[in-house]
């Protein structure tokens, strides 16, 4: 009989947290931004209402609240948010605090903006959610590929490969369900050429990455000038996937048209969301994938094939991203043209990496960017004085902020971008 | 916390595995890494496979775990030959390998990190991962085999004697019957070396067998029941644990080897290396060095021991300029060294061998004569901003290859084809080569054969001798207290004691574990 005696390892006390956290941070940002939101919006702000309705016309039932006055007390809040972040205050809540603090600086502004004005919900719920929708699936894309450990830079060209096969083969075809699978075997053939040469043959990931895009460009407007512009109605003229409505749940105000009369794209999305925050975290797959992306060799030694792995899912990414391609023809537009996509799969790619390379958070990142985008719309059609070019330019803002790590570090998977060779 | 196992024989359905390599040779272009080994591990034994660094006992056993694939030869388990393409066959034969660099993902749990590869789900083609069998199977292998792991804990929260135990359990729960460790206590202190050891017992009278791979004759004496030696890929002779320390380094290096280090008493003059208060943050940004004060003197070697990662490499990269210092001094003779630029303190009289030589030691595709200049290029009579003198060059190199004794076919030769040891002493051969008040080594001897680890000890006793301040960082505690005329202790960032090399090894243990109290000689 024996009997073995193992000491636990001592503890010894964490080094003390330095003054200056993330939360402390955030906390002065906001204070700062709501201090000027309250004195800078609020002075500028005419006392009139701003109406928010509910629907989409100026009538009916809405939210009002005299424009001055909200600006002054989203303003306030704001900087009552930031301050509790500094004060260290409610530490649980750090996180609600934040978004507290960004939602009634963001509300601060259009109780400026609005002032006189209205500005539909519903409508720029919509607007919102279709400008993300893309977003959301390319950013999928990239989470698939980045978590095994290959760098998507690629979305772009597997948006145009998308949107270029959908439009094809859904004219050809004559169905918008043809025409969706093409689109997802059209960033599939993108995801390939990616996963074979940087999975394969080791070239950089990024330089991959960029060359497709070219490439994707390239060939798509040729074929748009050769083949498509020449006779539009036979091979560019794909059916639009239609809306769906849920009796009963569409009229729920506000929420009811956007979610639950909409094209099946968007449920799609709203699904794969769901399924691969799930799959990453909770299942077997996940567990092996992200293993791939963090330590390849550790996972090698118990027996898992890391390269089999990294090419499932470059081609799940391809097969998410060309979906999001189909949202240009088949959805948004009805036909193709050359370029089409205009550096969507870029922000999608700021979706990403804004997003942590969680599909919750790129899913947040993305609402967040196409909010923006709507926002700009917005102001340019009620003639605001705040250039909507300054809008535009909030994702890639929000991006550098993230990447420099301003707002705390982002943190890449480890193996991410690194071809795994055997030694 | 004490964990107590209660356990004889083992349990019931476990057959004891016999392993056999017959034959098997490894060739990696023209160099043989095995050739025709033959080795037997008989059930419940623990098998030593000794040997220098680069003998050929890593790739051996990578053979064995499925890493690689041999050129030549069989692999027997319980009589029957076995082929196997990746780890998974040879974890399904019953081999298990913890291997030297932990294979563990840092930012998964424990139970992720023991769960992967072979993970138990609630069926279904979903593969929905039960999370809670699998933390119950972590709890029950860490009773049954007395290895405390919190399956919730984060891998890189862990300390390395814990991330160990990681990997063991995470073998223990693949069922194996034979665990091969590679270098397993590279990385432990005294103390945790000897709780690795009682864990080795207690699995052998369990059962299983162990095949332990190391180039530390002590932990070899204490535990092997067999040891096998390997010296340039081939077998060079057996041993009993009974052999003295000598004849096992003997056989080992290929000829007689002295494992003291010869030196006479030093005579310390006056202080040159003043370090006081020093504050340094390491890459994440997380305190590495949390106030440390010392002081080295002229004619004497200060040591610094301590298990790797208490911040002794943070410490030295501040020293040398090559990361911020957060708050306190350093200085060289009274003349503050912070946020001097790296080359000036180099020129200021300090010679440097950083610790991890193929990165910051060598430039590897670069000749050794260009390796030998690499400080002085820019300098008289080495050349000047616009122009390098070759001629001079290799006549320097000429010279120190001869003075270092650096095995090179060439002095014209690329440094990365040199052995470990001969790279090492181009490193010393250049940082000694300018006047010295201060030379800095860490890990002078880390991954460097028998033979050049007297070489390069006799030249770090010389330099002292001059009258040059020495600091020597090393993770070896043998070398530590061969070397130094002091050591001070490094624990979490701190210097806990500065003892003198005669003090009891037990007690220096303890110091590197954390664990203060006794007669410390302060300074």
């Amino acid at each position: 009989m024996s009997t073995t005696t193992v000491e636990e390892p001592t503890e010894v006390a964490a080094a003390p947290e330095p003054f200056w956290t993330r939360q402390r941070r955030f906390g002065v940002a906001l204070v700062l931004l709501g201090g000027l939101a309250a004195v800078l919006f609020g002075s500028l702000a005419p006392s009139k209402d701003a109406r928010f309705t509910l629907t989409q016309d100026a009538d009916g039932a809405a939210i009002s609240i005299n424009g001055q006055l909200g600006a002054v007390l989203f303003g306030v809040l704001a900087v009552v948010a930031g301050g509790l972040l500094v004060a260290g205050l409610l530490k649980r809540w750090s996180n609600t605090l934040l978004v507290i603090g960004i939602v009634t600086f963001v509300l601060s502004f259009l109780c400026w903006q609005v002032a006189g004005q209205f500005m539909s919900l519903e409508d720029t719920l919509s607007g919102t959610m279709d400008l993300a929708l893309p977003l959301v699936l390319g950013a999928l894309a990239g989470v698939l590929g980045e978590r095994s450990g290959v760098v998507n830079v690629a979305i772009e060209g597997q948006f145009l490969m998308g949107a270029f096969a959908g439009a094809l083969i859904g004219t050809m075809a004559g169905s918008v369900w043809a025409g969706l699978i093409s689109a997802a075997i059209g960033g599939v053939i993108i995801a390939a050429i990616l996963a074979v040469l940087s999975i394969r043959y080791l070239v950089d990931q990024t330089v991959v990455g960029i060359v497709l895009n070219l490439f994707a460009l390239g060939i798509t407007g040729f074929l748009y000038e050769r083949l498509m512009q020449p006779d539009a109605v036979k091979y560019n003229a794909p059916p639009q996937m239609p809306t769906v409505k849920i009796p009963g749940l569409a009229d729920i105000p506000v929420v009811g048209p956007v979610f639950f009369d909409a094209t099946p794209l968007l449920w799609i999305a709203l699904i794969l969301v769901v399924v691969i925050h799930f799959g990453l975290n909770r299942t077997r797959w996940g567990l092996r994938t992200r293993a791939v992306g963090e330590h390849p060799t550790a996972a090698d030694t118990v027996g898992i094939r890391v390269r089999g792995l990294r090419y499932l899912n470059v081609l799940l990414g391809g097969v998410v991203a060309g979906l999001g391609g189909a949202y240009f023809t088949l959805v948004a537009t009805g036909s193709f043209t050359k370029n089409m996509t205009a550096g969507a799969g870029f922000i999608a790619l700021a979706a990403l990496i804004f997003g942590r390379y969680t599909p919750i958070g790129a899913f947040g990142a993305a609402l967040f960017f196409g909010f923006a985008q709507k926002l700009a719309f917005y102001l340019s059609a009620i003639n605001s004085p705040v250039p909507n070019q300054f809008l535009s330019m909030l994702p890639y803002l929000a991006t550098i902020i993230a990447v420099a790590g301003l707002v705390g570090r982002v943190r890449a998977p480890a193996a991410d971008g690194i071809p795994y060779v055997k030694s | 916390m004490l964990w107590i196992v209660h356990q004889a024989f083992p349990t019931s359905g476990e057959i004891p595995l016999k392993l056999e390599l017959r034959g098997i040779t490894k060739r990696f272009g023209d160099l043989v890494a095995n050739d025709h080994i033959d080795i037997t591990v008989e059930p419940g034994e623990v098998h030593a496979l000794l040997g220098e660094n680069g003998a050929g006992k890593s790739t051996l056993m990578n053979q064995l775990y499925g890493l690689l694939q041999p050129d030549e030869g069989q692999i027997v388990v319980n009589d029957e030959p076995q082929v196997f393409r990746s780890p998974r066959d040879a974890i399904a034969s019953g081999i298990g390998m913890v291997h030297q660099h932990f294979m563990l993902v840092p930012v998964f749990t424990v139970a992720e990190n023991i769960a992967l590869g072979a993970e138990e789900t609630r069926g279904g083609p979903l593969g929905w991962l039960d999370r809670r069998r699998a933390r119950r199977d972590v709890i029950e292998t860490s009773k049954k085999f007395g290895l405390p792991v919190d399956p919730d804990a984060l891998i890189e929260d862990l300390p390395v004697g814990a991330q160990q135990r990681v990997e063991i359990v995470k073998a223990l729960t693949r069922d194996v019957d034979l665990l091969i460790l590679d270098e397993p206590t590279a990385v432990l202190t005294p103390q945790e070396t000897d709780e690795l050891l009682a864990v080795m017992r207690s699995l052998t009278e369990m059962g299983k067998s162990i095949v332990f791979i190391t180039h530390k004759l002590k932990e070899v004496k204490k535990i092997a029941d067999r040891i096998t030696v390997v010296r340039r890929g081939k077998i060079v002779g057996t041993a009993s644990p009974d052999t003295s320390e000598d004849e096992l380094a003997a056989l080992m290096v290929g000829r007689a080897v002295s494992l003291e280090v010869a030196k006479g008493p030093a005579d310390p003059g006056r202080a040159v290396l003043q370090v006081s208060g020093l504050v340094v943050d390491d890459d994440r940004g997380i305190r590495a060095v949390d106030g440390v004060d010392l002081e080295v003197r002229a004619g004497e070697v200060l040591g610094i021991a301590g298990v790797q990662g208490n911040g002794q490499t943070e410490l030295v990269e501040a020293v040398m300029g090559l990361r911020e210092v957060r708050a306190g001094t350093v200085e060289l003779d009274g003349e503050g060294l912070a946020g001097m630029s790296t080359k000036k303190i180099l020129r200021s009289g300090v010679g440097y061998v950083p610790e991890d030589r193929s990165h910051d030691g060598v430039v590897k595709e670069f000749s050794v004569a260009e390796n030998l200049v690499l400080d002085m290029y820019d300098r008289e009579p080495f050349g000047n901003a616009f122009r390098l003198d070759v001629a001079k060059v290799a006549g320097n190199a000429k010279e120190r290859v001869e003075q270092f004794d650096i095995r090179t076919q060439s002095a014209a030769s690329a440094v990365g084809t040199l052995s470990g040891g001969n790279q090492q002493k181009v490193v010393i051969a250049r940082e000694m080569s300018r006047p010295l008040r201060l030379f800095i080594a860490s890990q002078p001897t880390r991954g460097v054969d028998v033979g050049s680890i007297e070489f390069i000890h006799g030249q770090i006793i010389h330099e002292r001798d001059q009258g040059t301040a020495v600091l020597v960082v090393s993770s070896e505690l043998d070398e530590v207290v061969g070397l130094a005329d002091r050591i001070a202790v490094m624990y979490r960032g701190r210097i806990l004691a500065v003892v003198s090399p005669d003090t009891p090894r037990e007690e220096i243990g303890l110091l590197m574990a954390g664990i203060t109290g006794g007669n410390e000689e302060k300074k």
